[in-house]
């Protein structure tokens, strides 16, 4: 779950990390109301979750609350990656000397957390990994040890960032590790954290992306997630259901089925087969009728579905039951496109009889029905 | 033969009054397994009697008794989430070497220390978010369905559930049986990896080849495909996702391609480097597996 650069600097506040004043606004009104009580220069920053805001004239600089007033004229209602900005938060506006990148994340290939510094720091650090390596240090972390003072100072010395603010880098890095464990992060980041004109060290932006498997014991986060917020509309009624469901929006074959993996290679098939899967949808293993149903609606959602193609494994379930469902979803579609059926497993053959007098076509294997699917389109793609 | 567990193994099933554990105990004492115990604290001292199973199962408050009593010494862990950790490392430091951990959405920090403290013990974790652990014709510790598994000479190794069964089936149905299938979970911290199983199979004498059935994410397709080239024997891969978008999860919580990291193509091509034919279907599997077995 991602939360919004506000409510991750309220956060970090929380945990002794210095971030500079700022607040929420909806309105131009509260936009002028808040910057006249910061005084002086504010900056305006749209509150999406997707990166690269700057770059989309997101974020604007003002000077006075007039001026913050015009600018959040500007950004708010604004289009960016297709996300509406519909809040913008207002803060004091920084005299940078430096900008780091500061993180925590977790290292996947070496099942450890992972500390990254580096002294460049306003930019992707994917980006600086790649072009200037020297400028960024890595420590692995054990979290069952915890984070490790010659770590901090292994992390200092081989990112290249001024060490005469080793003492204040060193506090924000332990607030942000506890913060991190705290808030069952999977990501926590400032970048960039700055080294004011007049010293001090202040983190200029926030991130937060907290583990969705761990929500259940972060019930004062969880009220922050804003369902739908980075997907689109039909990733968000999926989300609502309690479907898996990924939308790739270009193509015209639906594609669902049982398990994560058996729905990705159906994926596969069909893309081999000249088709083009619109989207993953996993029924998970209670393949009931309602369940059956709520897929259907949620594929044809998208009108550029022609056809679904649904692959189930039946290895506990039975496939007549499935087959039940699947008719009785049917019948309730809004939208009667081409269904191909591939089911394996437990009373297959009833199944099969089953779907005789019905529309829907049965393919014994993931191969064919790729291809049946495919060739009822007429091909196209 | 097979690799880790087999029918001399005395399995303990941690969780084994909870729903799934219920569901799921007679079917692994059908396939043969030999369930010497179950825990759930507070039940000790009480026997658990499912319909259809001639001999109950004694019941023990932790696993430490449970071992003390009966010499269990590999484990099936069904418990819900936020205990499944704790229930980890009591079965390690018990002294359990064999765990399969089925239960999923276990928080990644919570993986991360629960590897950290596996480390320093002498116990294999396969899982999470698994579908266990099939050597076939001797033991179950897990959810496959029984009926799809036949004994030869292939074992399998699988970030899936489904779609394992998939391929475990159409190898059987085409006249190769396996000796160990092993789901080793679709989270992004698992227990065990490929690398680690390949091991173990090079030193199975009963097996001759072995299906990798991998998935976009992470790097352990990659580390195991290294490994190949000083293998005895063949390996066959498979590699689902490659039709998947950047930068969503697909299902599994580990099935993300992020920062360009974890693509079918970087996979496909670190397993071609090493020789390894990679399938392009499941059919593809079976045929690839007969041709490195010269059939």
């Amino acid at each position: 779950m991602k939360i919004h650069e506000y409510q991750a600097k309220d956060v970090f506040a929380k945990y002794g990390i210095p971030v500079p004043p700022g607040k929420i606004a909806f309105t131009p009104d509260e936009v002028e109301e808040i910057a006249r009580e910061i005084g002086g220069q504010v900056v305006v920053k749209a509150q999406v979750h997707v990166g690269g805001r700057g770059k989309a004239g997101g974020i604007k600089l003002a000077d006075g609350s007039a001026d913050a007033r015009a600018k959040a004229d500007q950004i708010l209602g604004m289009d960016i990656k297709g996300l509406k900005v519909e809040k913008v938060l207002v803060t004091k506006a920084i005299d940078i000397r430096d900008e780091y990148y500061l993180g925590i994340t977790l290292n996947r290939d070496e099942r450890m957390l992972v500390l990254i510094l580096s002294a460049a720091g306003g930019i992707d650090i994917e980006e600086v990994a790649r072009e200037t390596p020297e400028k960024i240090a890595k420590v692995n972390i054990d979290p069952l040890i915890g984070i490790q003072d010659y770590q901090i100072t292994q992390a200092i010395f081989g990112s290249g960032v001024d060490t005469a603010k080793s003492r204040e880098i060193r506090s924000i890095t332990r607030k942000l590790y506890d913060c991190y464990m705290a808030i069952d992060g999977s990501l926590a980041e400032i970048n960039p954290l700055v080294v004011t004109t007049d010293g001090e060290v202040v983190a200029l932006d926030a991130k937060i992306n907290i583990d969705d498997n761990a929500l259940f014991r972060q019930p004062e986060l969880e009220k922050l997630m804003e369902v739908g917020a980075d997907m689109d509309t039909i990733e968000a009624e999926a989300r609502h259901k309690g479907i898996a469901y990924v939308h790739l929006s270009d193509g015209n074959v639906g594609v669902m089925g049982n398990g994560a993996g058996l729905v990705m290679t159906t994926m596969d098939v069909v893309s081999r087969a000249g088709g083009k899967p619109n989207n993953f949808l996993d029924i998970g293993g209670a393949a009931t009728p309602e369940v059956v149903e709520d897929a259907f609606q949620l594929i044809l959602m998208d009108p550029n579905v022609d056809g679904i193609f649904l692959n189930v494994f039946g290895g506990i379930v039975r496939c007549d039951v499935v087959a039940e469902g699947m008719i009785k979803a049917y019948e309730k579609l809004p939208r009667k496109v081409p269904v191909v059926l591939r089911m394996t497993g437990t009373n297959e053959d009833i199944a099969r009889k089953m779907l005789e007098d019905t529309p829907l076509v049965y393919e014994a294997s993931t191969e064919t029905g790729a291809a049946k699917i495919v060739e009822m389109l007429g091909g196209k793609s | 033969m097979a690799i880790l567990a087999d029918k001399n193994s005395r399995i303990l099933v941690q969780g084994i009054t909870g729903g799934e554990g219920t569901f799921h105990t007679p079917r692994m004492i059908e396939f043969g397994t030999n369930v010497v115990a179950g825990v759930t604290p507070g039940k000790g001292g009480t026997v658990w009697q499912p319909e259809g199973i001639a001999e109950g199962v004694p019941i023990f408050d932790t696993v430490d008794a449970a071992v003390e009593e009966t010499g269990a010494d590999a484990s099936v862990i069904f418990v819900p989430k936020r205990f499944a950790p704790d229930a980890v490392m009591e079965a390690a430091d018990a002294g359990i070497e064999v765990i399969v951990a089925i239960s999923d959405g276990i928080p990644i920090n919570d993986m991360v220390k629960v590897y950290s403290f596996m480390e320093q013990t002498m116990t294999t974790l396969i899982g999470p978010n698994c579908p266990g652990l099939v050597s076939v014709g001797e033991c179950k510790l897990g959810i496959m369905p029984n009926h799809i598994f036949k004994p030869g000479p292939i074992g399998v190794i699988s970030r899936s559930g489904t779609l394992t069964y998939e391929v475990v089936n159409q190898l059987s149905e085409g006249g190769l049986g396996q000796t160990t299938c092993i789901g080793v979970g679709g989270d992004p911290v698992i227990g065990t990896s490929f690398l680690e199983l390949l091991m173990e199979f090079e030193q199975d004498p009963a097996t001759g080849c072995v299906v990798i059935v991998g998935e976009i994410g992470g790097s352990d397709e990659e580390d195991a495909a290294e490994f190949i080239p000083e293998m005895s024997k063949p390996v066959v891969a498979f590699i689902s996702g490659r039709t998947a978008p950047p930068g969503k999860r697909m299902g599994h919580a580990g099935a993300i391609v992020s920062g360009g990291k974890g693509t079918a193509e970087s996979k496909i091509k670190a397993f071609e480097a090493a020789n390894t034919p990679v399938a392009d279907t499941v059919p593809d599997i079976v045929r690839l597996c007969k041709e490195s077995l010269g059939k």
